[in-house]
Protein backbone atom coordinates (compact mmCIF):
# COMPACT_ATOMS: atom_id res chain seq x y z
CA UNK A 1 0.00 0.00 0.00
CA UNK A 2 1.24 3.11 -1.01
CA UNK A 3 1.74 5.48 2.03
CA UNK A 4 1.92 8.74 0.42
CA UNK A 5 -1.67 9.68 0.64
CA UNK A 6 -1.17 9.16 4.85
CA UNK A 7 1.53 11.09 4.80
CA UNK A 8 -0.03 14.12 2.92
CA UNK A 9 -2.77 13.99 4.87
CA UNK A 10 -0.98 13.61 8.50
CA UNK A 11 1.23 16.66 7.09
CA UNK A 12 -1.93 18.59 7.01
CA UNK A 13 -2.96 17.42 10.59
CA UNK A 14 0.40 18.21 11.72
CA UNK A 15 1.14 21.91 9.83
CA UNK A 16 -2.37 23.30 9.68
CA UNK A 17 -1.87 25.37 13.04
CA UNK A 18 1.89 26.38 11.82
CA UNK A 19 -0.38 28.63 9.48
CA UNK A 20 -1.96 30.90 11.63
CA UNK A 21 1.10 31.44 12.85
CA UNK A 22 2.21 32.52 9.34
CA UNK A 23 -0.25 34.94 9.08
CA UNK A 24 -0.34 36.40 12.68
CA UNK A 25 3.41 37.12 11.54
CA UNK A 26 2.40 39.09 8.62
CA UNK A 27 -0.11 41.24 10.60
CA UNK A 28 3.17 41.78 12.81
CA UNK A 29 5.33 42.79 10.76
CA UNK A 30 2.84 45.09 8.53
CA UNK A 31 2.36 46.98 11.90
CA UNK A 32 5.91 47.30 12.94
CA UNK A 33 5.40 44.39 15.85
CA UNK A 34 8.41 41.73 16.61
CA UNK A 35 4.86 39.58 16.46
CA UNK A 36 3.81 36.10 18.86
CA UNK A 37 6.09 32.73 17.83
CA UNK A 38 5.23 31.09 14.71
CA UNK A 39 4.34 27.91 16.58
CA UNK A 40 1.67 30.15 19.08
CA UNK A 41 -1.26 28.33 18.05
CA UNK A 42 0.30 24.68 19.14
CA UNK A 43 1.40 26.66 22.70
CA UNK A 44 -2.67 27.45 22.53
CA UNK A 45 -3.81 24.12 21.36
CA UNK A 46 -1.85 22.46 23.92
CA UNK A 47 -2.43 25.18 27.01
CA UNK A 48 -6.53 24.63 26.35
CA UNK A 49 -6.01 20.83 26.14
CA UNK A 50 -4.93 20.87 29.65
CA UNK A 51 -7.48 22.92 31.07
CA UNK A 52 -11.07 21.52 32.47
CA UNK A 53 -14.42 22.73 30.26
CA UNK A 54 -16.90 24.81 31.71
CA UNK A 55 -20.61 24.06 30.54
CA UNK A 56 -23.66 26.44 30.79
CA UNK A 57 -26.30 24.52 32.37
CA UNK A 58 -28.75 25.82 29.70
CA UNK A 59 -26.85 24.00 27.15
CA UNK A 60 -27.66 20.21 26.23
CA UNK A 61 -25.71 17.20 24.81
CA UNK A 62 -25.94 19.33 21.00
CA UNK A 63 -23.07 22.24 22.72
CA UNK A 64 -20.83 19.28 23.92
CA UNK A 65 -21.49 17.03 20.49
CA UNK A 66 -20.82 20.07 17.93
CA UNK A 67 -16.73 20.13 18.71
CA UNK A 68 -16.60 16.75 18.46
CA UNK A 69 -18.47 16.32 15.11
CA UNK A 70 -17.05 19.82 13.40
CA UNK A 71 -13.75 18.15 14.33
CA UNK A 72 -14.33 14.54 12.89
CA UNK A 73 -15.82 16.15 9.32
CA UNK A 74 -13.07 18.40 8.71
CA UNK A 75 -10.67 15.74 8.99
CA UNK A 76 -13.30 13.43 6.71
CA UNK A 77 -13.11 16.79 4.35
CA UNK A 78 -8.81 16.86 4.70
CA UNK A 79 -9.01 13.05 3.76
CA UNK A 80 -10.15 13.75 0.71
CA UNK A 81 -7.98 17.25 -0.69
CA UNK A 82 -5.12 15.51 -2.93
CA UNK A 83 -2.00 17.70 -2.42
CA UNK A 84 -0.66 18.38 -5.85
CA UNK A 85 -0.73 15.39 -8.11
CA UNK A 86 -0.64 12.83 -4.71
CA UNK A 87 -3.94 11.16 -4.55
CA UNK A 88 -6.28 11.84 -1.74
CA UNK A 89 -6.14 9.07 1.04
CA UNK A 90 -10.09 8.75 0.75
CA UNK A 91 -11.67 9.46 -3.46
CA UNK A 92 -14.50 8.13 -4.82
CA UNK A 93 -16.82 9.69 -8.19
CA UNK A 94 -18.81 12.47 -6.52
CA UNK A 95 -16.72 13.20 -3.50
CA UNK A 96 -16.54 16.68 -3.53
CA UNK A 97 -19.86 17.05 -3.00
CA UNK A 98 -19.30 15.01 0.15
CA UNK A 99 -16.65 18.03 0.41
CA UNK A 100 -18.54 20.98 0.76
CA UNK A 101 -20.86 19.39 2.54
CA UNK A 102 -18.67 17.96 5.22
CA UNK A 103 -17.78 21.81 5.88
CA UNK A 104 -21.37 21.91 5.69
CA UNK A 105 -21.65 20.12 8.69
CA UNK A 106 -19.04 21.74 10.27
CA UNK A 107 -21.06 24.66 9.69
CA UNK A 108 -24.46 23.33 10.98
CA UNK A 109 -23.51 21.97 14.21
CA UNK A 110 -21.46 25.55 14.97
CA UNK A 111 -24.50 26.85 13.97
CA UNK A 112 -26.70 24.82 16.34
CA UNK A 113 -24.77 24.86 19.33
CA UNK A 114 -24.68 28.17 19.39
CA UNK A 115 -28.49 28.44 19.51
CA UNK A 116 -27.92 25.73 21.93
CA UNK A 117 -26.46 28.66 24.44
CA UNK A 118 -29.19 30.64 24.21
CA UNK A 119 -27.20 33.43 24.41
CA UNK A 120 -28.66 36.29 22.10
CA UNK A 121 -25.16 37.30 21.24
CA UNK A 122 -24.71 33.85 19.68
CA UNK A 123 -27.94 33.66 18.03
CA UNK A 124 -26.97 37.00 16.02
CA UNK A 125 -23.71 35.55 15.16
CA UNK A 126 -25.22 32.28 14.23
CA UNK A 127 -27.98 34.63 11.94
CA UNK A 128 -24.64 35.94 10.07
CA UNK A 129 -22.83 33.18 9.76
CA UNK A 130 -25.88 31.41 8.06
CA UNK A 131 -26.28 34.41 5.78
CA UNK A 132 -22.98 34.71 4.38
CA UNK A 133 -22.36 30.73 3.95
CA UNK A 134 -25.63 30.40 2.29
CA UNK A 135 -24.26 32.85 -0.54
CA UNK A 136 -20.43 31.60 -0.62
CA UNK A 137 -21.54 28.08 -0.82
CA UNK A 138 -23.19 28.45 -4.67
CA UNK A 139 -19.39 29.76 -5.46
CA UNK A 140 -17.84 26.68 -3.89
CA UNK A 141 -19.87 24.49 -5.61
CA UNK A 142 -19.92 26.30 -9.20
CA UNK A 143 -16.29 26.48 -8.94
CA UNK A 144 -15.88 22.66 -8.10
CA UNK A 145 -18.11 22.39 -10.93
CA UNK A 146 -16.67 24.08 -13.46
CA UNK A 147 -13.21 22.26 -12.38
CA UNK A 148 -14.90 18.41 -12.96
CA UNK A 149 -16.30 20.09 -16.48
CA UNK A 150 -12.81 21.06 -17.52
CA UNK A 151 -10.95 17.91 -16.84
CA UNK A 152 -13.89 15.04 -16.65
CA UNK A 153 -13.79 13.89 -13.47
CA UNK A 154 -15.59 13.98 -10.30
CA UNK A 155 -13.57 13.57 -7.53
CA UNK A 156 -11.13 15.72 -6.41
CA UNK A 157 -8.00 14.07 -6.81
CA UNK A 158 -9.44 13.18 -10.13
CA UNK A 159 -9.78 16.67 -10.88
CA UNK A 160 -6.95 18.01 -9.62
CA UNK A 161 -4.80 15.14 -11.31
CA UNK A 162 -6.29 15.64 -14.79
CA UNK A 163 -4.97 19.56 -14.64
CA UNK A 164 -1.93 20.65 -15.89
CA UNK A 165 -0.44 23.25 -17.84
CA UNK A 166 -1.80 22.47 -20.88
CA UNK A 167 -5.71 22.42 -19.24
CA UNK A 168 -4.51 26.13 -18.47
CA UNK A 169 -4.08 26.66 -22.35
CA UNK A 170 -7.49 25.83 -23.00
CA UNK A 171 -9.30 27.87 -20.32
CA UNK A 172 -6.71 29.87 -18.72
CA UNK A 173 -9.09 32.74 -17.81
CA UNK A 174 -11.50 30.81 -16.12
CA UNK A 175 -9.32 28.87 -14.32
CA UNK A 176 -8.14 32.78 -12.78
CA UNK A 177 -11.53 33.41 -12.25
CA UNK A 178 -12.23 30.00 -10.08
CA UNK A 179 -8.73 30.62 -8.37
CA UNK A 180 -10.25 34.10 -7.30
CA UNK A 181 -13.59 32.90 -6.39
CA UNK A 182 -12.10 30.23 -3.94
CA UNK A 183 -9.89 32.78 -2.51
CA UNK A 184 -13.08 34.57 -1.35
CA UNK A 185 -15.04 32.24 -0.36
CA UNK A 186 -11.16 30.95 1.62
CA UNK A 187 -11.94 34.51 3.53
CA UNK A 188 -15.46 34.71 4.01
CA UNK A 189 -15.64 30.59 5.41
CA UNK A 190 -12.21 30.87 7.16
CA UNK A 191 -13.77 34.40 8.91
CA UNK A 192 -11.22 36.28 7.78
CA UNK A 193 -11.10 40.03 6.51
CA UNK A 194 -12.59 41.33 4.72
CA UNK A 195 -15.83 39.08 5.88
CA UNK A 196 -14.98 38.93 9.41
CA UNK A 197 -12.25 40.14 11.99
CA UNK A 198 -11.07 37.24 13.67
CA UNK A 199 -9.21 39.62 16.33
CA UNK A 200 -12.36 42.16 17.14
CA UNK A 201 -13.18 41.93 20.84
CA UNK A 202 -17.07 43.42 20.37
CA UNK A 203 -19.74 41.04 20.23
CA UNK A 204 -21.96 43.14 18.08
CA UNK A 205 -19.58 42.80 15.02
CA UNK A 206 -18.27 39.05 15.44
CA UNK A 207 -19.67 36.38 13.30
CA UNK A 208 -17.59 33.58 13.67
CA UNK A 209 -16.09 34.40 17.27
CA UNK A 210 -19.33 34.98 18.69
CA UNK A 211 -20.32 31.43 18.59
CA UNK A 212 -18.01 30.01 20.15
CA UNK A 213 -17.48 32.17 23.06
CA UNK A 214 -19.18 29.83 25.66
CA UNK A 215 -16.65 26.89 24.98
CA UNK A 216 -13.60 26.47 27.26
CA UNK A 217 -10.91 24.29 27.56
CA UNK A 218 -10.39 20.87 25.19
CA UNK A 219 -13.49 21.67 23.59
CA UNK A 220 -12.43 25.21 22.40
CA UNK A 221 -9.17 23.45 21.65
CA UNK A 222 -11.03 21.36 18.87
CA UNK A 223 -12.90 24.23 17.71
CA UNK A 224 -9.49 26.23 16.90
CA UNK A 225 -7.52 23.11 15.14
CA UNK A 226 -10.86 22.20 13.37
CA UNK A 227 -10.71 26.03 12.25
CA UNK A 228 -7.34 25.73 11.07
CA UNK A 229 -7.84 22.20 9.23
CA UNK A 230 -10.75 24.17 7.58
CA UNK A 231 -7.83 27.21 7.05
CA UNK A 232 -5.46 23.96 5.63
CA UNK A 233 -8.20 22.18 3.39
CA UNK A 234 -9.84 25.16 1.35
CA UNK A 235 -6.18 26.63 1.09
CA UNK A 236 -5.46 23.66 -0.43
CA UNK A 237 -7.84 23.21 -2.97
CA UNK A 238 -6.85 27.25 -4.37
CA UNK A 239 -3.34 25.87 -4.41
CA UNK A 240 -3.66 23.04 -6.41
CA UNK A 241 -5.18 25.43 -8.92
CA UNK A 242 -2.43 27.78 -9.10
CA UNK A 243 -0.01 24.69 -8.97
CA UNK A 244 -0.97 23.13 -11.45
CA UNK A 245 0.06 26.20 -14.23
CA UNK A 246 3.76 24.96 -13.46
CA UNK A 247 3.08 21.81 -14.37
CA UNK A 248 5.84 20.36 -11.48
CA UNK A 249 5.70 16.28 -9.93
CA UNK A 250 7.18 14.14 -7.42
CA UNK A 251 9.01 15.90 -4.72
CA UNK A 252 9.32 19.41 -6.51
CA UNK A 253 5.18 19.29 -6.43
CA UNK A 254 5.41 19.11 -2.65
CA UNK A 255 7.79 21.91 -1.92
CA UNK A 256 5.88 23.63 -4.30
CA UNK A 257 2.53 23.19 -2.99
CA UNK A 258 4.11 24.28 0.77
CA UNK A 259 5.46 26.91 -0.31
CA UNK A 260 1.84 27.87 -2.14
CA UNK A 261 0.54 27.50 1.28
CA UNK A 262 2.63 30.04 3.40
CA UNK A 263 2.58 32.20 0.48
CA UNK A 264 -1.36 32.00 0.79
CA UNK A 265 -1.19 32.65 4.51
CA UNK A 266 1.24 35.98 3.84
CA UNK A 267 -1.49 36.94 1.19
CA UNK A 268 -4.13 36.28 3.74
CA UNK A 269 -2.26 38.18 6.63
CA UNK A 270 -1.24 41.08 3.43
CA UNK A 271 -5.34 41.18 3.07
CA UNK A 272 -6.08 41.36 6.84
CA UNK A 273 -2.57 44.05 7.14
CA UNK A 274 -4.20 46.57 4.14
CA UNK A 275 -7.96 46.05 4.36
CA UNK A 276 -10.66 46.85 6.38
CA UNK A 277 -13.43 44.69 7.12
CA UNK A 278 -16.55 45.69 4.64
CA UNK A 279 -19.24 46.32 6.56
CA UNK A 280 -22.11 43.74 6.71
CA UNK A 281 -23.96 45.06 4.22
CA UNK A 282 -21.30 45.18 1.54
CA UNK A 283 -20.53 41.42 2.40
CA UNK A 284 -23.50 39.38 0.24
CA UNK A 285 -22.04 42.03 -2.31
CA UNK A 286 -18.77 40.60 -1.92
CA UNK A 287 -19.88 36.96 -1.86
CA UNK A 288 -22.59 37.08 -4.49
CA UNK A 289 -19.66 38.72 -6.55
CA UNK A 290 -17.62 35.38 -6.08
CA UNK A 291 -20.96 33.47 -7.29
CA UNK A 292 -20.86 35.43 -10.62
CA UNK A 293 -17.31 34.82 -11.24
CA UNK A 294 -18.28 31.00 -10.66
CA UNK A 295 -21.12 31.10 -13.26
CA UNK A 296 -18.50 32.75 -15.00
CA UNK A 297 -15.63 30.52 -15.55
CA UNK A 298 -18.21 27.59 -15.59
CA UNK A 299 -20.00 29.19 -18.88
CA UNK A 300 -16.79 29.93 -20.26
CA UNK A 301 -15.61 26.39 -19.67
CA UNK A 302 -18.72 24.54 -21.45
CA UNK A 303 -18.12 27.20 -24.33
CA UNK A 304 -14.27 26.17 -24.60
CA UNK A 305 -14.63 22.31 -24.28
CA UNK A 306 -17.99 22.04 -26.47
CA UNK B 1 -8.85 29.76 -28.27
CA UNK B 2 -6.80 32.51 -28.33
CA UNK B 3 -5.41 33.21 -25.20
CA UNK B 4 -5.17 37.55 -25.67
CA UNK B 5 -8.30 37.96 -27.37
CA UNK B 6 -10.27 35.80 -24.35
CA UNK B 7 -8.28 37.65 -21.57
CA UNK B 8 -9.17 40.34 -22.68
CA UNK B 9 -13.06 39.55 -23.46
CA UNK B 10 -13.15 38.06 -19.95
CA UNK B 11 -11.56 41.50 -18.01
CA UNK B 12 -14.51 43.20 -20.68
CA UNK B 13 -17.02 41.19 -18.73
CA UNK B 14 -15.37 41.40 -15.12
CA UNK B 15 -15.50 44.92 -15.33
CA UNK B 16 -19.43 45.55 -16.62
CA UNK B 17 -19.97 43.21 -13.58
CA UNK B 18 -17.69 45.58 -11.08
CA UNK B 19 -19.79 48.55 -12.68
CA UNK B 20 -23.12 46.97 -11.84
CA UNK B 21 -21.75 46.22 -8.18
CA UNK B 22 -20.10 49.64 -7.35
CA UNK B 23 -21.28 52.06 -5.37
CA UNK B 24 -19.35 55.64 -5.86
CA UNK B 25 -19.57 57.70 -9.05
CA UNK B 26 -15.55 58.02 -9.25
CA UNK B 27 -15.04 54.37 -8.85
CA UNK B 28 -17.89 53.93 -11.55
CA UNK B 29 -15.69 56.61 -14.21
CA UNK B 30 -12.32 54.56 -14.02
CA UNK B 31 -13.66 51.24 -14.11
CA UNK B 32 -15.40 52.50 -17.28
CA UNK B 33 -12.03 54.00 -18.28
CA UNK B 34 -10.62 50.79 -17.92
CA UNK B 35 -12.81 49.03 -20.01
CA UNK B 36 -12.47 51.55 -22.68
CA UNK B 37 -8.82 50.53 -22.68
CA UNK B 38 -9.63 47.08 -22.80
CA UNK B 39 -12.13 47.35 -25.51
CA UNK B 40 -8.96 49.85 -27.63
CA UNK B 41 -6.85 46.87 -26.78
CA UNK B 42 -8.69 44.48 -28.63
CA UNK B 43 -8.35 45.49 -32.32
CA UNK B 44 -4.44 44.65 -31.51
CA UNK B 45 -5.15 41.64 -30.18
CA UNK B 46 -7.30 40.28 -32.88
CA UNK B 47 -5.12 41.32 -35.86
CA UNK B 48 -2.42 39.86 -33.63
CA UNK B 49 1.12 39.16 -36.30
CA UNK B 50 -0.89 41.38 -39.54
CA UNK B 51 -1.18 44.72 -37.18
CA UNK B 52 -1.47 47.75 -39.47
CA UNK B 53 -0.72 51.31 -38.96
CA UNK B 54 -4.40 52.27 -39.66
CA UNK B 55 -5.40 49.48 -37.11
CA UNK B 56 -3.16 50.67 -34.61
CA UNK B 57 -3.84 54.48 -35.23
CA UNK B 58 -7.45 53.37 -34.58
CA UNK B 59 -7.09 51.62 -31.44
CA UNK B 60 -4.86 54.20 -30.08
CA UNK B 61 -7.66 56.91 -30.51
CA UNK B 62 -10.41 54.54 -28.89
CA UNK B 63 -7.63 54.25 -26.24
CA UNK B 64 -7.13 57.77 -25.84
CA UNK B 65 -10.99 58.79 -25.84
CA UNK B 66 -12.84 55.87 -24.23
CA UNK B 67 -9.47 55.80 -21.70
CA UNK B 68 -8.83 59.54 -20.84
CA UNK B 69 -10.91 62.08 -22.46
CA UNK B 70 -14.29 60.80 -21.45
CA UNK B 71 -13.28 59.72 -18.35
CA UNK B 72 -12.00 63.44 -17.77
CA UNK B 73 -15.02 65.37 -19.09
CA UNK B 74 -17.09 62.68 -16.75
CA UNK B 75 -14.83 63.55 -13.29
CA UNK B 76 -14.87 67.26 -13.73
CA UNK B 77 -18.91 67.25 -14.81
CA UNK B 78 -19.17 65.28 -11.18
CA UNK B 79 -17.01 67.86 -9.67
CA UNK B 80 -18.35 70.42 -10.83
CA UNK B 81 -22.03 69.11 -9.60
CA UNK B 82 -20.92 69.10 -6.27
CA UNK B 83 -23.36 66.40 -5.76
CA UNK B 84 -23.47 63.28 -4.06
CA UNK B 85 -21.02 60.58 -5.02
CA UNK B 86 -22.91 58.34 -4.76
CA UNK B 87 -24.73 55.95 -7.40
CA UNK B 88 -27.56 55.83 -6.23
CA UNK B 89 -29.54 52.87 -7.81
CA UNK B 90 -33.03 52.00 -8.53
CA UNK B 91 -32.13 48.33 -8.30
CA UNK B 92 -29.95 47.43 -5.34
CA UNK B 93 -26.21 46.28 -6.08
CA UNK B 94 -26.69 42.58 -5.40
CA UNK B 95 -29.70 42.08 -7.51
CA UNK B 96 -27.90 44.18 -9.95
CA UNK B 97 -24.83 41.47 -10.06
CA UNK B 98 -27.29 39.21 -10.54
CA UNK B 99 -29.23 40.71 -13.24
CA UNK B 100 -25.72 40.83 -14.75
CA UNK B 101 -25.10 37.24 -14.01
CA UNK B 102 -28.88 36.57 -15.40
CA UNK B 103 -27.90 38.90 -19.01
CA UNK B 104 -24.20 36.66 -19.34
CA UNK B 105 -26.37 33.07 -19.74
CA UNK B 106 -29.02 35.02 -21.94
CA UNK B 107 -26.01 36.17 -24.02
CA UNK B 108 -24.62 32.57 -24.21
CA UNK B 109 -27.69 31.21 -24.75
CA UNK B 110 -28.94 34.01 -27.23
CA UNK B 111 -24.98 33.01 -29.28
CA UNK B 112 -25.92 29.35 -29.03
CA UNK B 113 -29.44 29.61 -30.62
CA UNK B 114 -28.31 32.50 -33.29
CA UNK B 115 -26.45 31.39 -36.30
CA UNK B 116 -24.28 33.58 -37.18
CA UNK B 117 -23.14 33.74 -41.27
CA UNK B 118 -19.66 34.62 -40.67
CA UNK B 119 -17.26 32.68 -38.28
CA UNK B 120 -16.27 35.11 -34.87
CA UNK B 121 -12.52 35.77 -34.52
CA UNK B 122 -13.45 33.85 -30.69
CA UNK B 123 -15.98 31.67 -29.30
CA UNK B 124 -16.55 34.55 -26.81
CA UNK B 125 -16.42 37.66 -28.59
CA UNK B 126 -20.65 37.58 -29.70
CA UNK B 127 -21.67 36.73 -26.28
CA UNK B 128 -19.56 38.96 -24.20
CA UNK B 129 -20.78 41.44 -26.89
CA UNK B 130 -24.45 41.05 -26.05
CA UNK B 131 -23.73 40.56 -22.25
CA UNK B 132 -22.03 44.40 -22.40
CA UNK B 133 -24.61 45.52 -24.31
CA UNK B 134 -27.71 44.50 -21.91
CA UNK B 135 -25.39 45.67 -18.87
CA UNK B 136 -25.22 48.71 -20.42
CA UNK B 137 -28.78 49.27 -21.21
CA UNK B 138 -29.34 48.34 -17.60
CA UNK B 139 -26.98 50.41 -15.97
CA UNK B 140 -28.62 52.90 -17.87
CA UNK B 141 -32.39 52.02 -16.93
CA UNK B 142 -31.50 51.14 -13.38
CA UNK B 143 -29.08 54.15 -11.80
CA UNK B 144 -30.08 57.27 -11.05
CA UNK B 145 -27.40 59.68 -11.33
CA UNK B 146 -26.76 61.32 -15.14
CA UNK B 147 -23.30 60.23 -14.46
CA UNK B 148 -23.51 57.01 -14.68
CA UNK B 149 -26.49 56.68 -17.34
CA UNK B 150 -23.44 58.30 -19.62
CA UNK B 151 -21.27 54.97 -18.12
CA UNK B 152 -24.02 52.87 -18.84
CA UNK B 153 -24.07 54.24 -22.89
CA UNK B 154 -20.48 53.75 -23.15
CA UNK B 155 -20.94 50.22 -21.89
CA UNK B 156 -23.42 49.77 -24.49
CA UNK B 157 -21.27 51.57 -27.34
CA UNK B 158 -18.17 48.96 -26.64
CA UNK B 159 -20.50 45.93 -26.40
CA UNK B 160 -21.64 47.22 -30.08
CA UNK B 161 -17.76 48.28 -30.78
CA UNK B 162 -16.69 44.84 -29.65
CA UNK B 163 -19.55 42.91 -31.71
CA UNK B 164 -18.90 44.79 -34.98
CA UNK B 165 -15.28 43.66 -34.59
CA UNK B 166 -16.26 39.84 -34.65
CA UNK B 167 -18.68 39.91 -37.43
CA UNK B 168 -16.52 42.88 -40.07
CA UNK B 169 -13.75 42.87 -38.64
CA UNK B 170 -12.08 45.44 -40.97
CA UNK B 171 -14.32 48.46 -40.58
CA UNK B 172 -13.75 51.20 -43.01
CA UNK B 173 -11.40 54.27 -41.26
CA UNK B 174 -14.40 56.76 -41.94
CA UNK B 175 -17.09 55.03 -39.87
CA UNK B 176 -15.24 54.14 -37.07
CA UNK B 177 -13.76 57.93 -36.77
CA UNK B 178 -17.40 58.78 -37.39
CA UNK B 179 -19.05 56.64 -34.79
CA UNK B 180 -15.71 57.63 -32.58
CA UNK B 181 -17.45 61.78 -33.66
CA UNK B 182 -20.34 61.02 -32.49
CA UNK B 183 -20.10 59.36 -29.16
CA UNK B 184 -17.66 62.07 -28.27
CA UNK B 185 -20.42 64.89 -28.70
CA UNK B 186 -22.40 62.80 -27.08
CA UNK B 187 -20.62 62.42 -23.92
CA UNK B 188 -19.60 66.40 -23.99
CA UNK B 189 -23.15 67.32 -24.66
CA UNK B 190 -24.29 65.13 -21.71
CA UNK B 191 -21.15 66.49 -19.65
CA UNK B 192 -23.15 69.98 -19.98
CA UNK B 193 -26.62 68.45 -19.83
CA UNK B 194 -25.60 67.24 -16.03
CA UNK B 195 -24.05 70.60 -15.29
CA UNK B 196 -27.34 71.85 -16.67
CA UNK B 197 -29.33 69.41 -14.97
CA UNK B 198 -27.39 70.47 -11.56
CA UNK B 199 -27.36 74.37 -12.17
CA UNK B 200 -31.34 74.19 -12.66
CA UNK B 201 -32.00 71.46 -9.92
CA UNK B 202 -29.51 71.34 -7.33
CA UNK B 203 -28.97 67.53 -8.08
CA UNK B 204 -28.07 65.52 -11.03
CA UNK B 205 -31.00 62.91 -10.45
CA UNK B 206 -32.78 62.54 -13.84
CA UNK B 207 -35.48 60.90 -12.62
CA UNK B 208 -37.02 63.98 -10.79
CA UNK B 209 -37.11 65.47 -14.29
CA UNK B 210 -40.23 63.60 -14.58
CA UNK B 211 -42.01 66.61 -12.48
CA UNK B 212 -41.41 68.50 -15.34
CA UNK B 213 -44.51 67.19 -16.99
CA UNK B 214 -46.97 69.28 -16.92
Amino acid sequence: MNLLPLATMLAGLILAPFLLGVINRTKAVFAGRYGSPLLQAYYDLGKLLRKGAVYSRTTTWVFRAAPVIGLASVVVALALVPISGTPASLSFSGDLVLFAYCLGLVRFFTVVAALDTGSAFEGMGASREVQFSALAEPALILGLAALARVTGSLSLTGIFSGMAGSTWLVAGPALALIAMALLIVFLAENARIPVDDPNTHLELTMIHEVMVLDYSGPDLAMILYGAALKLWVLGALIVNVLLSLLGLSGGAALAGFALGMILLAVVVGVVESVMARLSLLKVPQLLLGAGALSILAFVLIVRFTL
Amino acid sequence: MNLPIDTILVLLILTSFLLLGSSRLATCISIGALQGIMVGLLPLAVSGAGLTVRVAAIAAVIMALKGFVFPYLLSRALRESDTSREVQPFVGYAASLFVGVLSLLASFWLDHKLKLPVHATSDLVVPVAFTMMMTGLFLIVARRTAVNQVIGYLVLENGIYTFGLAIVRDIPVLIELGVLMDMFVAVFVMGIAIYRINREFDHIDSDRLNTLKG
